[in-house]
């Protein structure tokens, strides 16, 4: 230990251990206030009083946050089940191959939706669905469903790829070399091994959408409310502890998700 | 011969088939929802206002290009100069700017402290920074507005400690937007550094203590310029999401404080004014794009210098 104090440290920059954790810290204080407050006795945002579980009671509730909650949920799972199949399909098709024409753009429209302001996206969505809206009179969920899948289809697309890029060939032909046809060989070979960039993408995907708030806000009809763009409306009025408990029950499953993929990523 | 050219051929087709076939479904939902209304939105912006909203279809007019810069005076029906969508621009730059000059600051030292961790504590310094990054943009924002609302902490010690008498007001104020900012976008800053710096060849380093360097010297000759891909691909990702930002300055900023999203997003509410907010649309997503051919242009004229 002594000595350990005393060697020249190569890779030491005065300073930057106190700012990294400095860093650290001002990542997690505002939302572990955030969270603290939830938990106020007193409607106050600013002053504690005391421990309590009533805003959660009260959200619980809540009609509208748990009808929002509920379609929030809806709402990710579609989107990320479908933005992961088509992901996946993607990944197949355009990783192991030769380069060829055609396959930068399709790389660069899968990313595409990553490059632009969201507020654009948003923008340009309400223009067409209004079209549409008009034109068929049809304002079902259809254009919330579509929007989230678009937008997931990047992040589902990036571990699944990274894990097929991994995956070495040999099995495959093997499997090929015993005249199981391509269909088998992917349910029964390539499949199981790819299945963790798999979960991976639909984890991201469903965050990505449980998360968004400026599409869905310009995308959504009347009812279609999320517990993002629920949560955006009440700025303007008084804000109690309630808006923190709904927050906190979104942040949680983000969090344990995160943690999740992080988990499956390291014991690859 | 020709033959099995001709077989290997049908092959290629038939398996190439195969390839659009698996990509069809994700392409197409992108260019619906995504590439086609950008080029909807390229068409509005050259049509004429419509009365109430949307457009006058088939009416070409380019009032919503000229209309970013110049309007006409609703009393002697003059052009003036556009000053209040110029500020905005100008603000929405600024702040972009600053915030990403603020999270290199601090997103840097943070990057390079946790690569030069052991390996098993570094995937856990590297988690703590993917959390938040991960984390609802909305709840982390209403975290800061929480923290500087008049009743909030902040507020609360200062007065405690007897430094004001009454709740300073930091809410909607320029300053306001930029902690957002910086707040939200400086994982985006780190992980990109992070992953240059893991790749370090830190035997460098070694090479220039050896030869009498001091930390500093170590620090801007050789831990800089390598890592400088890293450093450039944390600009661009904080930059872009900084400058087209909505959610922010909407909470932070309140009403007077906007950046070019909320702008944009006015002139399909209240402003009624669709295709200016087109127009301004591609004016954000051309700065956006700018942005993004030189951080290209950046990162492979890196690649060409070390002989790839």
């Amino acid at each position: 230990m002594a000595a350990s104090q005393h060697a020249f440290d190569l890779k030491a920059q005065p300073g930057f251990s106190i700012i990294a954790r400095l860093a650290i810290v001002a990542l997690y204080l505002p939302i572990l206030i955030l969270v603290v407050f939830a938990f106020n006795a007193t409607s106050s945002l600013g002053v504690w009083g005391g421990f309590s579980f009533d805003w959660f009671v009260k959200a619980w509730h809540n009609d509208l946050i748990i009808n929002a909650a509920l379609f929030s949920l809806f709402l990710a799972t579609v989107a990320g089940v479908l933005a992961t199949v088509m992901a996946t399909m993607a990944a197949i098709a355009m990783t192991r191959t030769d380069a060829y024409r055609g396959q930068l753009v399709s790389y660069a429209l899968i990313n595409q939706p990553l490059i632009v302001p969201e507020i654009v996206t948003a923008i340009s969505l309400l223009i067409v669905f209004a079209a549409v809206k008009s034109a068929t009179g049809y304002s079902g969920t259809g254009y919330l469903v579509l929007a989230h899948t678009a937008f997931c289809i990047p992040f589902a697309y990036l571990p699944i790829r990274a894990r097929l890029e991994g995956m070495d060939l040999t099995l495959e032909t093997a499997a090929a070399d015993l005249y199981a046809d391509p269909w088998k060989a992917f349910l029964h070979v390539t499949l199981p091994r790819l299945a963790p960039g798999i979960v991976a993408g639909f984890m991201l995907a469903f965050v990505i959408s449980l998360d968004d708030v400026v599409i869905t806000d310009l995308v959504k009809s009347g009812g279609q409310e999320t517990l993002p763009t629920y949560m955006l409306g009440q700025i303007r009025r008084d804000m109690t502890p309630e808006v923190n408990a709904a927050a906190t029950m979104l942040l949680v499953p983000s969090i344990l998700l995160v943690t999740a993929v992080h988990l499956i990523n390291r014991k690859k | 011969m020709s033959s099995i050219a001709e077989m290997a051929a049908t092959r290629r087709t038939a398996e190439g088939r195969r390839r659009w076939l698996l990509k069809a479904p994700a392409l197409a939902t992108i260019v619906i929802a995504s590439v086609g209304p950008l080029a909807v939105m390229l068409v509005y912006s050259v049509m004429a206002k419509g009365a109430f909203g949307g457009v006058a279809l088939g009416h070409f007019s380019l009032d919503g290009w000229t209309n970013v810069f110049v309007e006409r005076d609703p009393f002697d029906d003059t052009l003036v100069l556009a000053d209040a969508n110029l500020i905005i621009f100008w603000r929405s730059i600024k702040l972009a700017l600053v915030a990403t000059l603020a999270t290199l600051l601090i997103g840097f030292p943070t990057a390079y402290y946790i690569a030069t961790r052991p390996e098993q504590v570094r995937s856990q310094w590297m988690l703590l920074i993917t959390i938040p990054f991960w984390t609802n943009l909305l709840i982390r924002t209403f975290a800061i507005m929480g923290l500087l609302s008049n009743q909030g902490p902040v507020n609360n010690i200062l007065i405690w400690a007897g430094l004001i008498d009454k709740p300073m007001q930091m809410l909607f104020t320029d300053g306001a937007v930029l902690l957002g900012l910086v707040y939200v976008y400086l994982p985006l800053m780190v992980l990109p550094i992070y992953a240059s710096l893991e790749r370090m060849d830190f035997n460098l380093v070694e090479a220039g203590y050896d030869l009498y360097a001091t930390r500093s010297k170590v620090l801007w000759h050789i831990v800089i310029p390598s890592c400088k891909p890293g450093l450039i691909a944390g600009s661009i990702l904080v930059f872009i999401p900084a400058i087209g930002a909505y959610v922010t300055p909407r909470v932070l900023g309140g009403g007077k404080n906007m950046m070019m999203g909320n702008l944009i997003e006015l002139q399909f509410g209240q402003g009624r004014n669709w295709p200016l907010g087109a127009a301004l649309s591609i004016c954000l997503l051309v700065i956006v794009t700018v942005a993004l051919i030189i951080y290209i242009r950046g990162s492979s004229g890196k690649e060409n210098a070390h002989g790839g």
